[in-house]
């Protein structure tokens, strides 16, 4: 590999490089400065060491709250992708039922998350909204302010019919990119459907999944305004997610240090994950 | 061993893709269908591989009405333009998944994929991926899955057409030799004549969803039924002039004109149209009896060794293949030497008239 020197080239760089310091690399730091010391008003900081990391990491509230978080996330995941690509393989390759569909499914997407939460905290309220009369009118006792059960069933709801449409439409795109003469030649082969699906349709859609997954993964991982609208971590502390749990440390309670110990380590499971993801289903595919 | 298409036809929707057409394909050597694109080839062989059913007409193989059979049950193998391969099979895997599909035991599979692959040269890369394989590869992939089962039925919708030049070139040489001694009708769509002209066999001419013309590809090449044909069958483009016959003269304009040739002397004066192939067409004079054409250069190509030369004369655009390098500067006026002992006459309904 040959690749010729060129200086000059760094100043092309240089506008992105400060953008990115400015959004992101900036705020990282100061609160990497935050997660270091001690203050106590009047801006008087002391070191503080790993002192707040090794507090955030034997804490049991915040082993509770990334164990729910990694719940939420992996039954999300496991319910959005399966569904998605099913939903996928359902819809109409051609004719007008095709942009149908596809704005039906892209509505969820469009509507802002805290009106999503509104809405399914108002659809599923047991006394008066429409979800929760149903429930409570068939005989179920559902209440998804008093038990932690019905809060999750909600909340997961709430997040499979917000979010996956977005794996719809990927694993769509990635279907749509699949010539139909893979289909006859499968066909002349005599391959079932089940066949059809698992070593032509699947492969050809790794990639497009890969992202899916990895993009709800990290939506998910990230996740605040619903649950906060919907449940605002309850009852109890049944649906604290990492983000909801850090809100409360950093501004109810204002411990900045431990507050941002607990953003960096947040921040590190998600890029290791992420990383974990990637791999795993990149495997295989060396080039 | 035969496939006979009877009246077939395939309507979808309001369009007419193929027209009622009758032909009969037998074994031995290659079976071409020559068209432009859109022209109805792959149509065709969808027809004749089971995958589409025609809307009208029959289609009989070996003495049996195999019209309503489904491509499952009528041994059949096809290659696409494209290069179609499972993508997560290892190069063994994809040439053994039909004989998988259809239950031969794990001997027999590896005995008939190491024999294929070697005949397509790819003994090599039986534990690559396709992902991992040249272009040229992975279509000698798909071959070796189409030639691994004994098919009855084998059809290759234009396969070289994604290859660059020299792989092409390769694999075009070979393939005469890999159906040579395969007891199945080999059927191969193509949009170049010089292709066809190559493998010999057979040749359908197909234009706008109709066979205008099937035989031997030499006697098509020699003597098109008509115009169409003769279109089909020329890449570059045939040069069509009108001419109009005078007594024992056809006149193309009032200073070129040459005497009819023995057989077409007692033709009746009237229009004509000619044809002259572009390789018929040369700016060296070859003979005494070249018919000199007056013309103004559009653009001249030079491709390896040969020379495409595009010229406008007496109102239509002319082109002239001609070995060597000739270089014509474009708006330069030119002459060039029509070999018009090999020019094509067809009648007023564009039908050649044998001489």
């Amino acid at each position: 590999m040959d690749k010729t020197a060129n200086h000059k080239a760094w100043f092309f760089v240089l506008p992105v490089l400060m953008l990115v310091a400015f959004n992101a690399i900036i705020p990282l730091m100061t609160v990497v400065n935050y997660s270091v010391q001690e203050t106590f008003g009047d801006n008087n900081f002391f070191w503080a060491g790993v002192l707040w990391f090794e507090e955030v990491l034997r804490s049991e509230r915040f082993h509770a709250s990334l164990g729910r978080q990694l719940f939420f996330t992996f039954s999300i995941l496991a319910i959005e992708v399966p569904l998605g690509v099913a939903i996928a393989l359902a819809m109409p390759r051609k004719g007008i039922w095709v942009s149908v569909c596809l704005v039906l499914m892209a509505m969820p997407l469009l509507i802002p998350w805290n009106v999503v939460g509104a809405i399914w905290n108002i659809f599923a309220l047991p006394n008066i909204g429409l979800l929760g009369q149903m429930l409570n009118g068939l005989g179920i006792d559902y209440n998804f302010t008093r038990q932690p059960g019905d809060a999750w069933f909600t909340l997961i709801t709430m997040d499979v019919w917000h979010w996956t449409s977005l794996v719809v439409l990927l694993a769509y795109a990635g279907l749509a990119s699949i010539p139909e003469a893979y289909y006859q030649a499968a066909k002349i082969d005599g391959a079932s459907s089940w066949a059809i699906f698992r070593y032509i349709q699947l492969p050809k859609m790794k990639r497009v999944l890969t992202i899916a997954v990895l993009l709800r993964f990290m939506d998910s991982f990230n996740i605040y305004t619903e649950p906060f609208v919907l449940t605002g971590g309850g009852p109890g502390n049944s649906t604290t997610l990492l983000s909801i749990d850090l809100v409360k440390v950093a501004l109810g309670q204002f411990d900045l240090g431990p507050a941002a110990a607990m953003s960096l380590i947040y921040f590190l499971v998600i890029l290791l994950l992420s990383w974990v993801f990637y791999t795993l289903m990149m495997r295989g595919e060396e080039q | 061993m035969s496939l006979e298409l009877k009246q077939v036809t395939k309507i979808i929707g309001a369009d007419t893709h193929i027209y009622p057409t009758s032909l009969t394909l037998q074994r031995g050597g290659i079976n071409i269908l020559l068209g432009t694109t859109l022209a109805g080839k792959t149509t065709l062989m969808q027809l004749m591989a089971g995958l589409e059913r025609p809307t009208a007409g029959e289609i009989w193989f070996d003495g049996k009405n195999v019209t309503g059979t489904p491509v499952q049950q009528r041994n059949v193998s096809m290659v696409y333009q494209q290069f179609i391969n499972y993508p997560n099979f290892t190069v063994f895997d994809n040439i053994a998944s039909p004989l998988r599909v259809a239950g031969l035991d794990g001997t027999e599979i590896n005995k008939r994929v190491k024999q294929v692959a070697e005949l397509l040269k790819i003994s090599t890369m039986l534990e690559r991926r396709p992902s991992e394989l040249s272009g040229g590869q992975q279509q000698r992939t798909a071959m070796a899955r189409a030639l691994v089962k004994d098919s009855d039925l084998i059809l290759l919708d234009e396969p070289l057409a994604n290859l660059d030049f020299k792989l092409r070139e390769e694999l075009r040489e070979e393939l005469p030799r890999l159906f040579a001694e395969r007891n199945c009708i080999v059927v191969y769509a193509t949009t170049e004549p010089a292709e066809a002209l190559q493998f010999a066999g057979h040749t359908a001419a197909l234009h706008e969803g109709r066979v205008t013309q099937f035989g031997p590809t030499g006697d098509i090449y020699r003597r098109p039924i008509d115009l169409t044909s003769a279109r089909v069958l020329s890449e570059p483009p045939i040069n069509i002039a009108k001419v109009i016959k005078r007594g024992t003269q056809f006149v193309l304009t009032d200073n070129v004109k040459w005497r009819a040739p023995k057989g077409l002397s007692k033709l009746a004066d009237g229009d004509y149209t000619i044809g002259i192939r572009p390789h018929h067409v040369s700016p060296a004079k070859s003979s005494s009896k070249n018919l000199p054409i007056e013309g103004t250069v559009q653009v001249a190509e030079l491709s390896g060794s040969e020379s495409i030369i595009h010229f406008n004369a007496y109102g239509n655009a002319w082109v002239s293949l001609s070995h060597g390098v000739h270089p014509f500067m474009a708006g330069e006026q030119a002459t060039l030497y029509a070999d018009i002992d090999r020019c094509l006459y067809f009648d007023a309904d564009k039908r050649l008239i044998v001489n």
